[in-house]
């Protein structure tokens, strides 16, 4: 067993030129339809599925879940072999992919997802789902439980995804240490700022400089108070440092069933509630009108925190009159590192296309040639280490945004220091209740003890089997 | 005492007219003022609507149209189903409750207290209770994208056969069908060809109110439809909301946003131009 | 009518006939997940991530929790107040309406466009609603900056953190998506009235006031009667406003949640013990108050 499974890895690591012969070599067992022991036929039929001849083993029709396009256009565009039969459907071989695609909103896509997982033993072959995608803040929910397959199971090891982040790693890695999923993009946060405000208040645009100014949080705090006085606020919202403090935890959101709050969390609020009650800070929501302010220059707004994604995308680089129109973002580490967003891919177990399943995470996350293809076309920050790392010492590639900056290096220094062990499988709920509890507290609703009652009871409700 | 009278009247008609015509028009603003707001948002790009509200339309709502036309999402066919779901609802939904509504006010039988009591009662359970569970269901009877569970359960619903009953109380006499039933007319009849054409305002009212929240409704139709060829306008409309960053634009959303709601106005004047013609049939029927 | 002749019975057979697919459609969509509901009230029963938790048979003890928490009656006063807030304005404007559009006296030019103005902001779902909403009353939206340059405000005014505005800006919006319902409702009945009686009063010398209230008003009361049940009913249920407009926080400190919402929190976890032992709660509330509008209102005297 252990040396077909070694034998498929190679073929799959192989080129494309090789996969017909790959194919036959490992057409060496039975037909053996049975879903039992997926691990078994998945590894032999490893590369099968991209041919368009495919064995007997593989089930008709791949069943993907997720709540946006996403994966749908990346497959589309750099999967060798998938054909788009149409907007919800396609082809990969004699294999059916169809997309089960539902929105976030009122946690639908999880409601969906939910209610399929369990009764995913009793549905028949072609309805079980294969393949479903989860974002970070809930994917422990999925990944610790019996429901998402182990990455080995599929016959990938760990060599196969040594290039990888740890971070990406970590966050779907289940209480028992076993790897669940895997994600092809990176996304590790850095500090951007508003270079025109640094020049003014700071006298230096210099990132290095820059950095000085917000190397932790003491200096970012006081930073915040010279901002104040020359017109900026420090950021936009308390919410915007809120990731940063969050993703640098030395305790879970429960420990032993119980609520449990971070201490490196507590200092987000008593730093957020001196940063707001000094007018240096607001309380904006993520993506609202107010928020978005900073992006122009007349927002006054210094710095945000943000991923790759953020500054290309979601800063209003486009329009003419914001500050990223004009070059005028820097980008430097920050007081500590993050990062934010990012989608795992996760095989469902009683899939009866492990071994398309298998290949598909292996093109996606692992190929290099393909990683390569989305950074160029997606311009999207990959979860490969060495692919990043060329690109980073490449002088050629400058961010216009950045103002000619090349934040590569950056991003790259940022996540290596990122520890993700403690996660649990309630922090989307905790995150978001605690956030929405604080808020009363900093506008001056509730006295802290009154704002933290309100969170332990809004998480009770979300998960009623915890305590605080 | 007359005199006053007289002399209130007199003013009043005038003092009343001038202050409608001002209610009416702060009315009228605040009605329409949203869909200027709408309209000036589809007309910017993701960039520009990032910068907060301008009160002027920008140029960029062709380039927003056709960015969500030429997208994966399939809006025609979202706008296609929306209406076979939306149609067929208010159809279904306006005729058998007249039928119920028509049974419990038209006719005396040992049960009629208990039932009218029964279905009074369920109005007032609220539909989220039931929802997570009806979704369930759905699952068991494998109709799961398919219409059939957002349109057929529409035939029973309380809260339009209670206004089908209450309608008919202040303006269907009894007498009337008696006489439809002396006059040889079978019950299904009576109720088809006479009972029906009386309630065409009442029918009309409700079916735009049952079209409008079915057009609008994503809840129940997001766990149900999750084939896009299937999906209702809400929930591509959600789901353009959720774009991944290299997709998202707002542009695109509130020109969707708008495009969903044009069906809706031009069902709602048809149908309202019944509400109107109620008042010649009700004089005819005095 | 209330002599059972054998003519009536065999008429009335068709009372039964009528009312089948009504009853069909019900008993099989709605009527399992129903009983469903209230059955559940009595169990532990919830998702934890994705581990069934129950159903444990608990007897009363989701309603002890509920009780003794005391948190359902905040959300039950809050959903009055807010319920008040909406309903008020919106019965006297509709009334106000539907009195002035069916005066034939008051010769109101283009009141055809005005009918059908007022239904139009129920055509926005409400979540494209509230995005208009948070671009207007937002910090930095136009609201803000015309109350600042009149100089009613020097800073800008945070709606959805302050009680009462939050709890006003709830009942504005919900108001403007559903005044135009209630004044169709009432219409509508208003066009079922025999035009005749107006123009007999008319002759009668009767002034508007008068005939408001004593042809339309008595004429309208079972149109009348279903407006304000069914506004009490959809006011105990209000939810998508507020809980859109709150990110369904129910911010500031839950001053704006409402019972369903507070129901939502707990179907997050299909905690379908508490959720049940709330609906039945709510069930309870709504019923005693129908009755009694029911009672006041005489309804079912008319018939008699």
């Amino acid at each position: 067993m252990k040396k077909k499974i070694i034998s498929a890895l190679l073929c799959a690591s192989m080129v494309a030129t090789m996969v017909a012969g790959c194919g036959g070599s490992s057409d060496t067992t039975s037909t053996d339809n049975s879903n039992s022991g997926a691990a078994a036929p998945a590894t032999e039929s490893g590369f099968d599925a991209a041919e368009t001849d495919t064995t007997g083993d593989e089930g008709k029709v791949l069943n993907i879940y997720c709540w946006n396009e996403e994966f749908k256009s990346r497959l589309t565009d750099h999967y060798p072999g998938y054909e788009e039969v149409d907007a919800t459907s396609g082809k990969i071989g004699d294999v059916t992919v169809k997309w089960n695609i539902t929105p976030n909103d009122d946690n639908a896509y999880q409601n969906n997802l939910d209610a399929t997982l369990l009764k995913q033993e009793s549905a028949a072959a072609d309805d079980k789902i294969d393949l479903f995608l989860v974002e970070a803040d809930y994917a422990l929910k999925y990944v610790d439980t019996d429901y998402t397959m182990p990455v080995a199971d599929l016959g990938i090891t760990d060599a196969d995804l040594a290039n990888q982040y740890q971070y990406t790693k970590d966050i779907v890695t289940d209480s028992n240490g076993v790897l669940k999923g895997v994600s092809w993009q990176g996304c590790p946060g850095v500090l951007f700022y508003n270079r025109d405000a640094a020049k003014e208040v700071l006298g230096t645009d210099d990132p290095d400089e820059v950095q000085k100014y917000v190397s932790d949080w003491d200096t970012f705090n006081d930073t915040a108070e010279t901002m104040k006085a020359a017109g900026y606020k420090m950021t936009s919202s308390v919410n915007d440092t809120y990731r940063v403090y969050s993703n640098n935890v030395t305790s879970k959101w429960v420990e032993d069933g119980k609520i449990n709050i971070d201490d490196n969390i507590m200092k987000w609020v008593s730093d957020s509630k001196e940063l707001y009650d000094a007018g240096e800070t607001e309380t904006y929501e993520l993506w609202s009108d107010d928020w978005k302010k900073g992006f122009y220059p007349e927002g006054k707004v210094f710095c945000y925190f943000g991923p790759a994604w953020f500054v290309n995308f979601s800063m209003a680089a486009d329009t003419e009159g914001s500050i990223g129109y004009n070059g005028g973002w820097g980008a430097t580490p920050g007081p500590q590192g993050f990062y934010w967003g990012g989608t795992w891919i996760c095989g469902a177990t009683g899939t009866d296309n492990a071994g398309l399943v298998k290949d598909i995470i292996l093109k996606m996350t692992t190929d290099e040639t393909i990683m390569k293809d989305i950074v160029v076309k997606d311009d999207d920050f990959v979860n490969n280490k060495p692919a990043m790392e060329a690109m980073a010492a490449d002088t050629s590639y400058q961010s216009k945004v950045l103002g000619g900056q090349n934040p590569l290096a950056m991003y790259c220094a940022s996540v290596e220091k990122l520890d993700l062990s403690n996660l649990s499988a309630y922090d989307q709920g905790c995150n978001e209740e605690f956030q929405n509890a604080m808020k009363n507290y900093f506008e001056g609703n509730a006295s802290l003890d009154d704002a933290l009652d309100l969170f332990y009871k809004a998480v009770v409700e979300k998960y009623p089997d915890l305590t605080y | 005492m007359n005199e006053n009278k007289n002399l209130k009247k007199g003013l009043g008609i005038h003092a009343r007219r001038f202050i409608a015509y001002i209610v009416l028009i702060l009315v009228t603003f605040a009605c329409l003022f949203w869909f200027y707001v709408l309209f000036i948002n589809a007309t910017r790009s993701n960039g520009e609507l990032q910068a907060g509200f301008t009160p002027l339309p920008s140029t960029h709502l062709l380039e927003n149209w056709n960015n969500l036309v030429h997208g994966t999402l399939p809006v025609w066919q979202g706008m296609i189903n929306s209406l076979i779901v939306s149609v067929l609802s208010a159809a279904l939904c306006t005729y058998f409750s007249t039928m119920t509504a028509y049974a419990i006010h038209a006719y005396d039988f040992k049960l009629k207290k208990y039932i009218y009591a029964f279905i009074l009662a369920v109005m007032m359970i609220p539909t989220q209770v039931t929802a997570l569970g009806f979704v369930k269901l759905v699952g068991t009877l494998k109709m799961e994208d398919t219409f059939i569970p957002l349109i057929v359960p529409t035939i029973a619903a309380p809260v339009t056969f209670f206004y089908m009953k209450q309608y008919m109380e202040s303006t269907l006499p009894v007498s009337l069908i008696e006489a439809a039933r002396i006059d040889g007319s079978g019950e299904f009849h009576t109720f088809n060809n006479i009972v029906l054409p009386l309630m065409k305002p009442a029918i009309a009212v409700q079916a735009i109110f049952t079209f409008v929240s079915s057009w609008n409704n994503y809840f129940v139709p997001a766990l149900i439809l999750h084939n896009d060829k299937k999906k209702t306008l809400p929930i591509l409309i959600a789901q353009l909301r959720a774009a991944d960053w290299l997709k998202f634009d707002m542009g695109q959303v509130y020109v969707m946003i708008a495009f969903s709601i044009f069906p809706v106005i031009i069902i709602y004047l048809i149908l309202s131009r019944h509400i109107v013609q109620g008042v010649a049939l009700g004089s005819v029927k005095g | 009518m209330k002599k059972k002749s054998s003519k009536a019975v065999r008429y009335n057979k068709w009372g039964y006939i009528f009312l089948i697919p009504f009853i069909l459609v019900y008993v099989v969509f709605q009527l399992i997940p129903l009983f469903n509901t209230i059955y559940n009230s009595f169990f532990e029963n919830y998702l934890s991530g994705l581990t069934q938790i129950g159903p444990n048979f608990v007897g009363l003890e989701n309603y002890k929790t509920l009780f003794t928490q005391g948190d359902i009656w905040i959300y039950a006063k809050n959903t009055m107040i807010l319920w008040i807030m909406c309903f008020v304005p919106q019965i006297i404007l509709s009334l106000l309406l539907g009195a002035w559009f069916s005066d034939v006296r008051l010769k109101l030019k283009g009141s055809r466009f005005f009918k059908t103005v007022i239904y139009l902001p129920n055509l926005i779902m409400a979540s494209a609603f509230s995005m208009l909403f948070f671009t207007l009353f937002s910090d930095g939206g136009p609201i803000n900056s015309i109350l600042m340059q009149i100089g009613i405000i020097s800073e800008p005014y945070k709606f959805l953190a302050n009680t009462g505005s939050a709890r006003g800006l709830i009942a504005l919006m919900n108001c403007l998506m559903w005044f135009g319902n209630t004044t169709i409702l009432l219409m509508a009945g208003m066009m079922g009235i025999d035009t005749s009686l107006f123009e007999a009063a008319e002759v009668d010398g009767a002034t508007s006031t008068q005939v408001f209230y004593k042809i339309t008003l008595p004429l309208l009361r079972p149109i009348l009667v279903y407006v304000v049940i069914t506004s009490l009913i959809g006011g105990l249920q209000l939810f998508d406003v507020p809980q859109i407009l709150t990110n369904g926080t129910g911010d500031p400190m839950r001053s704006t949640m409402t019972l369903i919402m507070f129901l939502n929190k707990h179907l997050y976890s299909k905690n379908y013990g508490m959720a049940g032992a709330v609906s039945v709660i709510l069930f309870i509330i709504t019923a005693i108050l129908s009755l009694i509008v029911f009672k006041v209102t005489g309804n079912d005297k008319r018939k008699a």
